[in-house]
């Protein structure tokens, strides 16, 4: 059930013909298995080791170094909070407290509603614009403690359609059109590109 | 002129005066788009590139003295010539931007994906290869559309791809998503995330990436901003690059200045030629000091970089001024901390993230960062031993062998050591957690002994 459904294994074909190396593509299929289920399901982990010839412990070891991927469900809305440095100066760790006590969870933890899920996260490269945090990798700049309800309200009135649920990596992938394609170097590949050996030789 | 009109649409980027190398485009709403780019000069240093030898092009780079903007500032020109004549050889670049404080290459990216990928053609021809890796990290899903849509478009233009601009040039440019972790941004570990790993550093030597990188071929790993000067400089050459900036570091570099400020943002400002004293109180730049207070200390360069203090604040934005100061310049990342600030609270806090953040392979850090990471909470927490200044600086030591690298303190009539530290660690980011200790400890002692005396009067004696 939890497999990569067709068009997703389609995707994931796709994506694997852009590198060399089939398991260079591990890292954007478990996007793909995110994206699908909201968190990464040990079906679709399976599924991922077959696509790249390697076995599900080694797709566990990888995928379970990273951060973003989770493997349980999660809440429709990842409110990530930084509590960083220069966050911290500015209220960060007052923003996430707020967020405790609104959201009546603990970083880690998810609302009884499912739609909230909560974590403390390290600098999301937004520092001039602190405190700061991400609904789902989205960020959301200098707020106060109104600003945190209003945007809570705003998610759960399902007000803010530009934020994608959680998995949802970006809205736009890269496609390279038929033919467009230069060919990407494997490895075992020997010699420079003829371009290359024209010009280097007169 | 604009002078310093904030952009909202270019969220933290303020138009200040001053040339725009990288930052040209961001005035623009819709500076991310192909059209804006090909209407204001954008692929020009591209389609210049492609009329050339590629000798030629690294001769330029290494001419413009291009300092590497991911940190280490090493001259890209003199990376690129690390290549041995091995084939095949790939381009990976870094556009995993994590360091606390820095906030840069991510604008570049939302705002000004063309000028990236223009770069990345003019490096992967300047080193002879076709396949060029674009790792953007995970959690900036804004820069991954904007690329992917550069992408689209440049490749369908016949800008990306095969016979690029109706030649026979062929260079690909993969995107590739990353998923959340900061040591991916060393380089060896980006390689091995790559690959599909976890982002665990290699051991250099053997594993340099110019000579062993992506899948043991030759590698240059080079960093967003980097890569983003590239068209500006082969379009108006290395002469006029360096009427920028200063002999040493020429150019410019987009600076975050965030903290305690008045008027934060991300500035792009010439090297060398501005002291630390007037991006923090000039008009030009941030405009003072948040509600007139006095500054306590302040972050040259990211979280890894030695803390600096008011005697260090005429000091010139300069690599070699600032690191036998006892720092680096780093990420571009400063962080500014008035008098208000709790010393061991921030430590702590900085502290805290490369604990979190060590991979766990080197047992020095693995178990060292967190070491430091449960000491600082206790003394925060008032269960501090005084003992523990102490022991901070042993663990920390254990890590980085003393002396640390540190500012000089001329109160105390002590000198500054130079950056960098040392290691007893594959990569720098154990040693990197040391830096806030030493510097607070040295400077605020009194701070640390206050918190453990409070509560525990018996041990810390009167």
């Amino acid at each position: 059930m939890s497999r990569l459904n067709e068009a997703n294994v389609e995707l994931a074909q796709e994506i694997i013909a852009r590198y060399p190396r089939r398991k260079s593509a591990l890292i954007p299929l478990l996007h793909v298995a995110q994206e699908q289920n909201g968190y990464v399901t040990t079906a679709a982990m399976e599924h991922l080791a077959e696509l790249v010839g390697i076995t599900p412990a080694e797709v566990l070891g990888t995928a379970s170094f990273y951060e973003m991927f989770k493997f349980e469900p999660q809440g429709k809305y990842m409110v990530n909070i930084c509590t960083n440095i220069s966050c911290q100066l500015l209220g960060g760790e007052e923003l996430l407290h707020h967020a405790e006590k609104t959201l009546g969870i603990r970083p880690g933890g998810t609302t009884d509603d499912g739609l909230f899920t909560l974590e403390d996260v390290e600098c999301m490269a937004a520092c001039t614009e602190a405190p700061c945090l991400q609904v789902n990798y989205r960020h959301e700049y200098r707020l106060d403690h109104d600003d945190f309800d209003t945007l809570i309200s705003e998610l759960r009135s399902g007000s803010r359609p530009d934020i994608p649920d959680h998995g949802t990596l970006g809205l736009v992938r890269q496609h390279i059109p038929d033919g467009r394609m230069a060919g990407i170097d494997s490895p075992e590949k020997t010699g420079s590109p003829e371009w290359f050996t024209a010009r280097s030789s007169n | 002129m604009a002078t310093n009109t904030y952009v909202p649409h270019a969220a933290g980027y303020v138009d200040n005066e001053g040339v725009k190398i990288v930052s040209s485009r961001f005035q623009y709403e819709d500076s991310y788009t192909l059209e804006r780019s090909l209407s204001t000069g954008g692929y020009e240093g591209m389609k210049k590139t492609l009329r050339m030898q590629p000798a030629e092009v690294a001769a330029v780079v290494k001419d413009a003295v291009l300092l590497g903007r991911g940190g280490a500032g090493f001259p890209a020109g003199v990376k690129w010539g690390f290549m041995p004549p091995v084939w095949p050889r790939y381009l990976v670049v870094n556009g995993d931007e994590s360091e606390p404080g820095t906030y840069k290459d991510r604008l570049l990216m939302e705002r000004d994906p063309h000028q990236l990928i223009e770069g990345c053609i003019i490096a992967c021809f300047a080193l002879g290869l076709n396949t060029c890796f674009l790792y953007v990290r995970g959690e900036m899903p804004v820069a991954q559309e904007r690329i992917a849509e550069a992408l689209n478009d440049a490749y369908a233009a016949g800008l990306v791809g095969k016979n690029i601009d109706g030649t026979d040039v062929s260079i690909d440019i993969v995107l590739h998503w990353g998923a959340g972790a900061y040591i991916v941004g060393e380089e060896t570990a980006l390689i091995e995330s790559l690959e599909g790993n976890r982002g665990m550093p290699r051991l250099k030597p053997p594993f340099f990436p110019a000579a062993k990188g992506l899948y043991m071929k030759p590698t240059i790993v080079n960093n967003v901003e980097t890569l983003a000067n590239l068209p500006w400089i082969i379009t108006n050459g290395a002469a006029n690059f360096k009427e920028y900036g200063s002999e040493k570091s020429p150019g410019t570099r987009l600076l975050a200045i965030s903290g305690h400020v008045k008027r934060p943002g991300v500035y792009e400002v010439e090297q060398g030629r501005v002291s630390f004293r007037e991006l923090f109180y000039g008009h030009n730049f941030c405009g003072g000091i948040k509600d007139d207070n006095d500054l306590k200390m302040f972050i040259p360069g990211g979280g890894s970089a030695p803390w600096f203090f008011e005697e260090q604040l005429d000091l010139l934005l300069e690599a070699g001024d600032v690191g036998p100061a006892g720092s680096m310049l780093g990420s571009g990342a400063i962080v500014v901390m008035d008098h208000t600030t709790d010393a061991v609270k921030a430590c702590l806090r900085v502290v805290r993230f490369f604990a979190r953040e060590s991979c766990g392979k080197c047992t020095p850090c693995r178990e060292g960062t967190s070491w430091e990471e449960k000491i600082l909470q206790r003394i925060l927490d008032g269960h501090g031993r005084p003992e523990d200044i102490d022991l901070l600086l042993e663990v920390g030591a254990n890590i980085s062998p003393s002396p640390y690298p540190v500012a000089a303190a001329p109160e105390s009539g002590l000198e500054a050591v130079p950056f960098p530290p040392k290691q007893t660690t594959i990569c720098p980011l154990g040693p990197s957690s040391v830096a806030p200790i030493t510097s607070a400890i040295r400077r605020f002692r009194p701070e640390f002994e206050a918190k453990i005396a409070a509560v525990s009067p018996v041990g810390a004696g009167a």
